[in-house]
């Protein structure tokens, strides 16, 4: 899964708001097959994500973030037409939904600055948007200790969404430690791209 | 909630152990003659002791006599001798064995033994004889319902092994642990529940869900366990008799390492808030809690001593993933592993002379053993990722998940010496095994 130019063309198709919105449906009622292909979209979607993000010149969302009064701008990649200002297409797509963290730290990289100050000015713009952030790490550790270091990773992203003015009653969080990893892979790259936060939409987009 | 339409609770039928026929065995256990063909489990070499274990008489006479073969050749400790290799046939458990039929094919104990069914009830006599010696070292009787068989069979195991290591055995117990399926990106985690040998598996749960690090009370048939969803984490309580199942209450962040006290009257847990993980103890009767634990590092996997007095945890307090120890009210906290590398998961062994742990060194996993104070660390196992150690009730054996790379999680065992590794008699996919204590 080494990144490569179909990132974008792959989260256009739609596979990601599908997915994402099925997650506001009552999950008590969604039952194995409706589960299975939520999960596997969002899994495609957030693999090919992770492997734009990774790249030194990241893809779309990962880049330095758009100013302040930033417009999403439907259209402007390739297949883009599709994306509607304030979805969870939008936001997955033009700002990044993930930022990443080195080994057994859970501190913000510079890298990741930029996505979160996107981040949360997206969602100063779109103030019903409420979100969760979930901590993830890879699976070079021990499992109970890897969901204290995930927990610690999507800390650290909300108190950093909360210092740019984002309210902290939007943001939740939670930590899947090793047990949601984007990349099935066993390098060093793979590793990295699963040691993330990951900010998921769960209610109030477009 | 739905998951508990998915339950199938193994009922668990008393079974009775008659002491009827000890016949010689009691005067002649104390003769010197007897401890010659005894095991030393703690010795650096052991030779495994060769055994004869013909189809038992009667009724799943053959199927007991297999299921107590499996489990003595597992334990790495003997090395049952082939049927076809046997010149007397046809045993009787009234009748003494032909000991120089046996001598000749260099067995050194015999296990013979006669099921009979009566009024709906299997009652199976058997005995257990040192070659050697020419003396009987066992006499003994069980009764159970037929569809038992098997537990009888881990009985018979069980008293073979005590009688001639010295340990109390470890067969007739369970393990609960979480059974993978699907890839590596999404896989479902659902709890399970199987004999050690790996026979009745079942499930508890519907893979609905994430599940995690499920551990046996030590006093009941009671597990604990956390489950994982996006909304995020819980802990219950199941009791596998009953099936009933309850949550032991809604914290402010996620909690999750349940794992009870030696009495079963307290579960000591984590939870995390703020990003910041810290131990505290539940009284399960007054459902009162009690933080144990307030360092801005992660505390987590908290293991009591058999005495509940101290608790092992795990800490990052000092930079990286270490060792402590702590009375169980928090105070006297203290490092106890000063080796390098990373150190997580301590679990006490129920006899109490070590607590084994999961070691993370220049890019491998390890499975180890220390005493209480840190001194004698052993490394038993080496691998790409091995990690969450269970004890065998006797404090002998442990079984942890091994993964290659790239691979699914494997259940492993491996015995406190580190001589005796292998893969547990279990097909699928599993990890966070938890052993249970010897059932009644």
């Amino acid at each position: 899964m080494s990144g490569t130019g179909k990132c974008r063309y792959r989260l256009v198709n739609g596979a990601v708001g599908a997915g994402e919105t099925q997650l506001k449906e009552k999950r008590d009622m969604s039952f194995s097959t409706k589960h299975a292909l939520r999960l596997a979209l969002v899994t495609t979607a957030a693999l090919s994500m992770a492997a734009c993000a990774s790249k030194p010149k990241p893809g779309p969302g990962v880049g330095p973030g758009p100013g302040p009064g930033y417009p999403s701008q439907p259209g402007s990649g390739p297949g883009m037409g599709a994306v509607v200002p304030g979805s969870i297409q939008d936001f997955v797509v033009n700002i990044g939904d993930r930022v990443y963290f080195d080994f057994d730290q859970y501190d913000i990289r510079s890298d990741a600055g930029p996505v979160l100050d996107a981040q949360s000015q997206w969602l100063m713009r779109y103030p019903s948007v409420q979100v969760r952030i979930e901590g993830n790490a890879d699976e070079r550790g021990t499992r109970e200790y890897n969901l204290a270091l995930g927990a610690r990773r999507a800390n650290s992203v909300r108190e950093y969404l909360v210092s740019r003015g984002v309210s902290p009653a939007r943001i939740s969080t939670v930590s899947f430690g090793k047990e949601r990893p984007i990349d099935p892979g066993t390098s060093e790259d793979a590793y990295q791209r699963n040691r993330n936060g990951h900010t998921a939409i769960t209610g109030g987009a477009r | 909630m739905s998951a508990l339409k998915e339950t199938r609770p193994m009922r668990l039928k008393a079974l009775c152990l008659a002491l009827a026929s000890l016949m010689l065995a009691t005067a002649s256990v104390a003769t010197p003659a007897a401890a010659q063909i005894e095991i030393d489990v703690n010795k650096g070499e052991v030779q495994p002791l060769p055994i004869a274990i013909p189809a038992f008489g009667g009724t799943r006479g053959a199927d007991i006599a297999q299921v107590i073969t499996g489990n003595l050749e597992r334990s790495g400790l003997f090395a049952p001798i082939g049927q076809q290799a046997y010149i007397e046939k046809g045993l009787n458990v009234a009748v003494q064995p032909r000991f120089p039929d046996w001598k000749a094919i260099n067995a050194q104990a015999l296990v013979n033994g006669q099921v009979t069914v009566e009024g709906g009830r299997l009652r199976v006599d058997f005995r257990l004889w040192d070659i050697y010696s020419e003396q009987q070292l066992l006499g003994l009787q069980f009764t159970s319902t037929p569809e038992n068989w098997r537990r009888v069979a881990h009985k018979i195991s069980d008293a073979v092994y005590e009688r001639l290591t010295g340990e109390k055995g470890y067969f007739d117990t369970r393990i609960v642990f979480v059974s993978e399926t699907g890839g590596r990106i999404n896989r479902t985690k659902t709890l399970a529940i199987m004999d050690q040998d790996g026979a009745n598996p079942s499930y508890l749960t519907d893979g609905s869900y994430i599940v995690m690090s499920p551990r046996f009370s030590a006093t009941s048939q009671e597990i604990t366990y956390m489950t994982l969803r996006p909304e995020g984490s819980a802990i219950y309580l199941f009791n596998l008799e009953t099936a009933r199942r309850e949550s032991i209450g809604q914290f402010p962040g996620m909690v999750y390492a349940p794992r009870f006290s030696p009495d079963g009257g307290r579960v000591a847990f984590s939870v995390e808030r703020g990003g910041n993980s810290d131990i505290y103890v539940m009284n399960l009767k007054s459902r009162a809690s009690a933080r144990l634990t307030s360092d801005p590092g992660i505390d987590t996997s908290a293991s009591f001593s058999p005495d509940g007095t101290k608790i092992a945890f795990n800490s990052d307090r000092g930079g990286s993933p270490q060792l402590y120890i702590m009375n169980s009210d928090g105070s006297g906290v203290r490092r106890i592993s000063y080796g390098s590398g990373r150190y997580t998961t301590p679990v006490w062994s129920p006899v109490g002379d070590f607590i084994a742990f999961t070691k993370q060194t220049g890019g491998e996993f390890h499975i180890g053993v220390m005493r209480p104070d840190g001194s004698d660390e052993r490394l038993l196992t080496t691998s790409y990722l091995d990690e969450s150690p269970t004890w065998a009730p006797n404090g002998r054996v442990l079984m942890f998940s091994r993964e290659t790379s790239g691979g699914p999680p494997r259940l492993w065992t491996v015995d406190v010496t580190g001589r005796i590794l292998r893969p547990a008699p279990y097909p699928g996919s599993g990890s966070d095994p938890a052993w249970s204590p010897l059932l009644n």
